[in-house]
């Protein structure tokens, strides 16, 4: 659950930046989140291999003080010109994010800002797995074989945890603190069902994603219910469709 | 023989936290011979293996392989690590796992060469995988992830490779299989440094043996190592499995190689 922590941890980093910046739009943000985030994982690392805390209670630690410490500093800051909410930390503003319009040409409205900034996250992170996915993948199934090739795994490890804070701070913007970790995780558990390869696990569970935002939009919209809410929902149907078929299937073939 | 010495280990002491896992322990193995770490569990076999692959760093002592420092020998030592220390379920083929045998920090950015594959191909092939090669790990028997990563260790081209624990979970025939795998390796000058935890088969196995409890308990051939004595002070309190391979060695007299399966 390192990417629920960090989710939780960047927080003090956004509120950080956005004193600095003193706008919700600027890159000094997204740098400051993820840079809390890379921090936030090194203090797990710490805690669990060098002081041999528990895993479980070494993410617990860090996550709760670094967000408790970011709830203090904007309920501190509130006062001011400060903008930034404990609602809209937690459940994202996907709902207004029209009001932060890209407009060119003074009047030419081509998407929300946050759909930009998503973007260029997803091109940095595509270009940095499309480049090191040997690394990852080593790493990630074998760490121990990884590090007995004098390979170094502390620098694929921070990387990781970076693309990690990197996605998780665009999409909290939009869909905040909580649910966020919903879409790291469950479209590729969802993937992992039914893929034999890695490569594939990636494409699948992006589409698995897509899928369930578009179809979670519209079911919310017809409701009139919460969109994060009913992309997270679809997405968790999904997972709990798949994990049905695909336990039925492997059943078919054992008897065949 | 140009390398007496594969794996020299110096007044090692390894400790988690606190407690010490390996304490003062020191020797020197031969090379181009089949070796057997033995000892009860929780006895620092595997930490012992980390130890030597610098996976984990002692609180004093060394190790040298080859005379020289690991991280210039990395080339020349391949790791097989406890069969349970990996998630099985994880996206990949027996062919995508045997390739990280290739794998360097040097090539990590680059597609893998011909000559790659080819090896990857053999060893495969070596360890009778080759049916399944492309089939996702997950849905391989025990013995088969066994030989799974025995073949990646073997696309390392190593001279010397440390095993832990390969026949947990093997049945008969692949120990077998795997075994004059082993003998091959080892005509080919190679050495092999093996966790093994079964002490009936240690002297048929093996050329060399450590036995270990914390402490080094004794090294040397299987002759010098299994008496009653060294066995006692090893396994301590374990007396129903200490009488039955003292009795193994009475009843057999050394060497037992030839000796009938009626255990
Ligand atoms: N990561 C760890 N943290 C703390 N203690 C450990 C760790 N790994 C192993 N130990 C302890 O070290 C001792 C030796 O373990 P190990 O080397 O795995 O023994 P063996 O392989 O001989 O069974 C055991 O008592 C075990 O509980
Ligand atoms: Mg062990």
């Amino acid at each position: 659950m390192v990417g629920d922590a960090i989710s939780h941890a960047v927080l003090p980093g956004i509120v950080v930046a956005y004193f600095f910046s003193g706008d919700k739009t600027s890159g000094l943000l997204l740098f400051g989140a993820t840079l809390t985030g890379v921090i936030a994982s090194a203090i797990i690392d710490f805690l669990s291999r060098k002081a041999k805390i528990q895993g479980d209670a070494s993410i617990g630690i860090t996550y709760t003080l670094l967000f408790a410490l970011g709830m203090i500093m904007i309920a501190s800051g509130g006062g001011n010109n400060v903008d930034l909410d404990m609602n809209c930390v937690l459940y994202g503003d996907i709902a207004t994010i029209n009001l932060d319009k890209v407009i060119v040409d003074g009047n030419l409205y081509i998407g929300p800002y946050a759909f930009y900034v998503e973007l260029v996250a997803f091109f940095i992170i595509l270009i940095v797995l499309l480049v090191g996915f040997k690394g990852f993948k080593l790493i990630s199934f074998n760490e121990d074989f990884a590090k007995s090739l004098g390979i170094n795994t502390g620098i694929w490890h921070y990387l990781m945890m970076g693309l990690v804070a990197l996605t998780t701070v665009v999409g909290f913007e939009v869909v905040g603190a909580v649910l966020v970790v919903g879409f790291l995780i469950i479209p590729p558990a969802t993937a992992q069902l039914i893929v034999n390869q890695l490569k594939n696990m990636l494409i699948v569970a992006v589409a698995f994603g897509v899928g369930a935002v578009i179809i979670g939009f519209y079911v919310a919209s017809w409701f009139n219910v919460s969109y994060t809410g009913g992309m997270i929902l679809v997405a968790g149907i999904n997972f709990f469709i798949v994990l049905f078929l695909s336990n039925f299937s492997k059943k078919l073939k054992l008897k065949a | 023989m140009k390398e007496q010495c594969s794996i020299e280990v110096h007044n090692l002491t390894t400790t988690y936290g606190n407690t010490p896992v390996l304490w003062d322990v020191d020797f020197e193995l031969p090379s181009g011979q089949i070796i057997g770490i033995i000892g009860p569990n929780g006895s620092g076999k595997t930490t012992l293996l980390k130890t030597i692959m610098g996976l984990l760093s002692p609180a004093s002592g060394y190790v040298k392989i080859f005379d020289k420092n690991i991280d210039q020998m990395r080339e020349r030592i391949a790791y097989v690590p406890q069969r349970e220390s990996v998630d099985w379920d994880f996206p990949a083929s027996v062919f995508d796992v045997v390739k990280m045998g290739r794998y360097r920090s040097n090539n990590l950015f680059r597609r893998s060469t011909k000559t790659d594959l080819a090896i990857v191909e053999e060893s495969i092939e070596k360890v009778g995988l080759s049916d399944f090669r492309n089939r996702q790990i997950s849905q391989l028997s025990g013995g088969q992830q066994q030989r799974v990563f025995i073949a990646r260790a073997l696309a390392q081209k190593a001279d010397i490779y440390l095993m832990d624990e390969p026949f947990v979970g093997v049945d008969a025939a692949t120990e077998n299989a795997i075994l004059s795998l082993l003998q091959e390796m080892k005509k080919d000058g190679k050495t092999v440094l093996m966790i093994h935890h079964d002490l009936q088969t240690v002297s048929d196995y093996f050329d060399y043996l450590v036995l270990l409890n914390t402490r080094l308990i004794a090294k040397g051939t299987p002759q010098e190592v299994l008496t009653e004595e060294n066995l006692s002070n090893a396994y301590g309190g374990q007396l129903t499995l200490l009488a039955k391979v003292a009795n193994l060695i009475k009843e057999n007299e050394f060497p037992i190689r030839e000796r009938d399966v009626d255990l």
